[in-house]
């Protein structure tokens, strides 16, 4: 979710009243941002991607100036009638297929306002248009475009000048050199490229990568052309309205753009009924339709009554996150203020019960800490050479590893609890013996039957490590454990290259092996730069389970 | 035990033996004493002051003057005087070349020599000779006064003081002032003597002692039960484990079950069933973890369906997201980003006669993050949800202000935040008594109806939240670092502090 620095003086100057820092502080978060400093010139707040219409100065005091009951209400955008036209080739279908655009007058471009303009271009370029995937925002100086202007493609050979270049570029190597190209080229893998050409044959824009030269903005601009375009409608649409109503309050005049037929930007604000009933219902309040009104209209939406519980209520469009009544509900929760409802316990008799698992693990835990051992708690992400190389185990072909793991010290799941014990054996060499460790958990291994094709087992895994330490000794311990589970498991003699040769053995329960004890091979205990003996035991607990429960 | 007109005296093995000792001696310096009593001079000493403290025996100290023998001195007694030994080399082995005379300490005899005059040496060729003087030759025959001085020493004679001077300048001798404590009976003490009976001592009762009561005849060895003794360690649960099955219990009280599932989801469940959009960030490679297996299976016909439908269009009360949803990208495997997707399979088989049902988890969850003091990889959620019509969401601040009241939090607050399955939304924090100010836990909210009309066909409130525990757990045992709650360190999960809630 992205943070942004507001302009402080700005972001004042639009509520038009001189706000305390600790009221900022108190109200800021309350509105549904996360506030993360103030300074004496920035307020820096996380906006959530629900509300991308508060990334900018304009959107969040317009959003905050209503919160604080100084203008509260749908907000009036005039649309001015005007000639300019766009059409949109029928080519971009297979590449880019959705584009829009406005115009607006009598904006005061100076530095500060660009630099603002690109800060909020680039972030609904990151979250509500999905890295310029669904849309892509232009911004030109209107004055250097003739209309009409056109939508189409252009093949790879194509070139123009691009914004700030020095020399006609082709689209290819666009695409291949220029540090936009090489970061947007994805969007456009296809044979033709979209591009905006204006009725004198010069490039407006190639979305979603960069404009054209030619019609830069610069402190010298007044009057705004904005082309969205992209792969989603709606989000394109949405992109517009914010941008608009942005530089409308910021002081531009708007003027419609016919885009083949549309009109665009249409600022007929969505209505939605809103169940009263429902909303107290939910709310656990007694709201009447006044009250229910006053809150809508302190979160800039418009609202009327219709009967006592009904409200209707009109959705500026540039609000993209309201989908559903319930949205609205949210919002009248915000404005009565979520600090201002009273807890309250449910008198709903329902009945608790843990999970068998969880009782039949505890049982296990608590004779083994009768029994001396320690628990110990490890990560189920690890790797491939702790888990089998160490173990002087072959790796496992059904091992689950992830594909995109940051740390490359834990890409794969663990498929047994084992070596996370050698591993914490290892790391506590300083500390005193004997050191009796066992830790329950879930193991992952491939299986195509699975919802997943991974399965996932809870084992339990013993270590005793000391001078004493040997297969006798956990043997005593296993029988201990089958004898107060009253389960009868049995010993086979058994090889496993994690354990010195005759001394390993199978657990078996009802025919079906379940585990494994031994004593560590010296090659796994110089692995793992032990110099004590180790007698280990690792059981499939789940077995074990279904076993004393049936 | 013994007994005298007026007392009763409870004494130790090593005062009884001390008082019958030094009943015969009638007085002895505590430095004699170890070796005639076979025990160690502390143990005399706190024996003798046990003693004199019970009137028994008086102890007086005077500061002394101890002359011990060094190792040097010693080898004079035995080997004579280092010049003597040089003179007898020089007269009985002919040696009178320097180089090939052969004794300890072969300078300082030279020294010596020299200085009383005893040898004198002349050059030859590359070599010394030595020869010895007459006075030397007299020297030879006679004992020295330095001698016959550590004689006397060794007798315990006295010596005067100019030779004791002399003889430690020579190192023969070491003399310090030390307290020699000197102990003698009182008449007490010497009724006692004769009365006291010396029982055995023993350190250790042995089966043996315990048969035909032969432990009434012996003392038992009094401990130092002050002194360290070697530590000794427990078996013990993880004391996450430990906090864990309280905050188990806290919903177990407040009427919840206990849900179940696997670590491992499709992203059908984990984000799909949640009403996330297929291009949510959160979705993405650097916020989930996803596996290398081949794509998972989708549930019943009817749920996807319905689930699409939601994410394309919504319904008559929702619009949707309005966006192609992919099957593809629903069958994708990923390690569950929260426990909520337990909330989402448990909901599927709700049915309507079964509410009001509560539900709650605790379970591990994964996000593609670098493991650093604030940031884990893999953590523990805990997920609960109420399914009641008659829910709202008062209840919901309820029931997280009841739990954190149980975790020793009075001060909890919501704010308003975002998350695409829940509407109300809020953040909720607790106050923090010592550091003074706000923690984020997680969040909470009611499911959005498009979340829980396609799962559970109904549309009723359903209060959820999903809770981070490592930091009030941190909190409780004082862990900066939040790595070291899954560290493993031997020592300290021996040592740290029981949960005690």
């Amino acid at each position: 979710m992205p943070t942004v620095n507001l302009n402080k003086k700005k972001v004042l100057e639009y509520i038009g009243k001189d706000i305390t820092d600790k009221v900022l502080f108190e109200k800021i978060p309350m509105i549904g941002t996360d506030l993360e400093g103030i300074t004496d010139d920035e307020i820096s707040v996380e906006i959530f991607p629900n509300r991308p219409d508060m990334l900018s100065e304009e959107g969040f005091a317009r959003a905050f100036k209503s919160f604080l009951g100084l203008e509260k209400g749908l907000r009036k955008y005039v649309v001015n009638k005007s000639d300019y036209k766009a059409t949109i080739d029928s080519s971009v279908k297979e590449v880019r297929e959705f584009a829009v655009a406005a115009v607006i007058k009598g904006v005061n471009v100076d530095s500060d306002f660009i630099a603002r303009l690109m800060q909020v271009q680039e972030k609904l370029h990151t979250t509500h248009s999905r890295n310029r995937k669904s849309a892509a925002i232009g911004v030109h100086d209107l004055d250097t475009v003739s209309f009409p202007i056109n939508y189409t493609t252009r093949g790879k050979d194509f070139s123009f000048i691009p914004l700030e270049g020095k020399a006609e570029m082709t689209i290819e190597a666009i695409l291949t050199e220029h540090p936009k190209g090489k970061a947007y080229a994805h969007l456009v893998d296809k044979d033709v490229y979209p591009v905006w050409i204006d009725a004198e044959d010069k490039v407006v824009s190639f979305p979603p990568i960069i404009n054209g030269i030619h019609t830069t903005v610069t402190s010298d601009t007044k009057n705004l052309l904005l082309d969205i375009t992209g792969t989603d409608e709606k989000v394109v649409v949405q992109a517009l309205n914010i941008m608009v109503s942005m530089l409308s309050d910021a002081g531009g005049k708007i003027y419609e753009v016919d885009v083949s037929g549309n009109k665009y930007p249409d600022f007929t604000a969505n209505v939605m009924k809103l169940d009263l009933s429902y909303a107290n219902r939910l709310l656990g309040l007694e709201l009447d339709a006044e009250s229910a009104i006053d809150y809508l209209l302190m979160m800039g939406l418009g609202a009327k009554k219709v009967s006592e519980s009904i409200v209707e209520v009109s959705i500026p469009v540039f609000r993209t996150d309201i989908l559903h009544s319930m949205d609205l509900i949210e919002d009248i929760a915000i404005a009565y203020g979520y600090e201002n409802f009273d807890s309250e316990m449910s008198d709903a008799t329902t009945v608790g019960a843990e999970s068998s698992k969880t009782v039949f693990s505890r049982k296990v835990s608590e004779l083994l800490v009768g029994l001396s051992y320690l628990e110990c708690k490890s990560f189920h992400m690890t790797n491939a050479k702790t888990l089998f190389e160490k173990m002087n185990h072959e790796v496992s072909k059904d091992i689950v590893r992830t594909a995109n793991a940051v740390n490359i010290e834990y890409d794969a799941m663990r498929d047994r609890l084992l070596s996370g014990l050698m591993k914490i054996l290892s790391e506590n060499t300083h500390n005193e013996y004997p050191q009796n460790l066992f830790e329950a958990g879930t193991v992952i291994s491939k299986d195509d039957s699975a919802e997943t094709n991974v399965s996932e087992d809870t084992n339990i895994a013993l270590v005793s490590a000391g001078l004493t330490s040997d297969f006798s000794s956990m043997k005593a311990v296993i029988e201990t454990f089958a004898l107060n589970l009253d389960v009868d498991i049995r010993f086979e003699e058994h090889e496993d290259p994690s354990f010195i040769s005759g001394r390993c053995a199978k657990l078996v329960l009802s025919g079906a092996m379940i585990g494994v004890v031994g004593e560590l091979h010296p090659e796994v205990l110089v692995n793992w730069g032990l110099d004590v003996p180790v007698a280990a035991a690792e059981i499939d607990l789940l077995i074990v389970m279904d076993a004393v429960f049936k | 035990m013994a007994e005298s007109k007026k007392k009763t005296y409870n004494l130790q093995y090593h005062e009884v033996i001390l008082l019958k000792k030094l009943s015969e001696m009638k007085k002895s310096t505590v430095l004699a004493l170890d070796k005639i009593l076979g025990i160690d001079q502390a143990a005399v000493v706190r024996a003798a002051m046990t003693l004199a403290k019970l009137g028994l025996m008086k102890i007086d100290e005077a500061d002394k003057m101890v002359v011990a023998l060094t190792r040097e001195g010693k080898s004079a007694i035995d080997k004579g005087l280092p010049e003597k030994q040089l003179i007898h080399a020089v007269i009985k082995d002919k040696k009178s070349l320097l180089s090939k005379i052969d004794i300890k300490d072969k300078n300082i005899a030279l020294g010596w020599a020299k200085k009383d005059g005893l040898v004198e040496l002349e050059k030859s060729g590359n070599d010394m000779a030595v020869k010895v003087t007459s006075k030397g030759q007299g020297f030879y025959k006679i004992k020295s006064d330095i001698e016959l001085a550590l004689l006397n020493i060794v007798d315990n004679k006295p010596v005067d003081k100019k030779m004791i001077d002399n003889l430690k300048k020579r190192r023969f001798i070491t003399a310090d002032f030390r307290t020699v404590r000197t102990l003698s009976m009182t008449s007490d003490g010497e009724k006692i003597a004769r009365s006291v009976k010396l029982v055995k001592e023993v350190s250790k009762l042995t089966p043996d002692l315990l048969k035909d009561e032969k432990w009434k005849d012996v003392k038992f060895r009094k401990y130092n039960v002050v002194a360290p003794v070697s530590p000794s360690y427990p078996g013990k649960k993880h004391f996450v484990s430990q906090s864990l099955e309280y905050v188990r219990r806290i919903w177990l009280e407040m009427g919840f079950k206990e849900m179940e599932g696997n670590l491992i989801s499709t992203s059908f469940w984990n984000f799909d069933a949640l009403f996330v959009p297929q291009d949510h960030p959160a979705r993405e490679m650097q916020d989930t973890f996803y596996v290398d297996v081949k794509e998972g299976k989708l549930p019943d016909k009817k749920i996807v369906k319905d689930i699409k439908k939601v994410h394309e269009s919504g319904d008559k009360d929702s619009c949707g997201w309005g966006y192609d949803w992919k099957e593809s990208e629903a069958k994708t495997v990923v390690l569950r980003t929260h426990t909520t997707v337990l909330s989402a399979q448990t909901i599927a088989n709700i049915k309507e006669s079964d509410l009001p049902v509560k539900y709650f988890a605790i379970g591990k969850c994964f996000r593609n993050e670098s493991l650093d003091w604030k940031h884990l990889f893999e953590f523990y959620q805990m997920e609960g949800i109420v399914v009641d019509k008659n829910a709202n969401f008062k209840q919901l601040l309820g029931y997280l202000k009841e739990f954190y009241r149980k975790m020793g939090y009075t001060a909890v607050r919501i704010r308003p935040a975002y998350f695409p399955y829940t509407e109300m939304s809020c953040e909720v924090e607790v106050f923090h008594p010592r550091k003074k100010e706000w923690v984020e836990l997680g969040g909470a909210g009611i499911f959005r109806p498009e979340v829980v009309k396609p799962l559970l066909g109904l549309d009723v409130p359903i209060l959820a939240w999903g809770q981070g525990l490592e930091r009030i757990l941190s909190e409780y045992y004082k862990i900066t670092d939040i790595r070291d709650l899954y560290k493993n360190d031997v020592s300290k999960l021996r040592s740290t502090k029981l949960w005690m809630w």
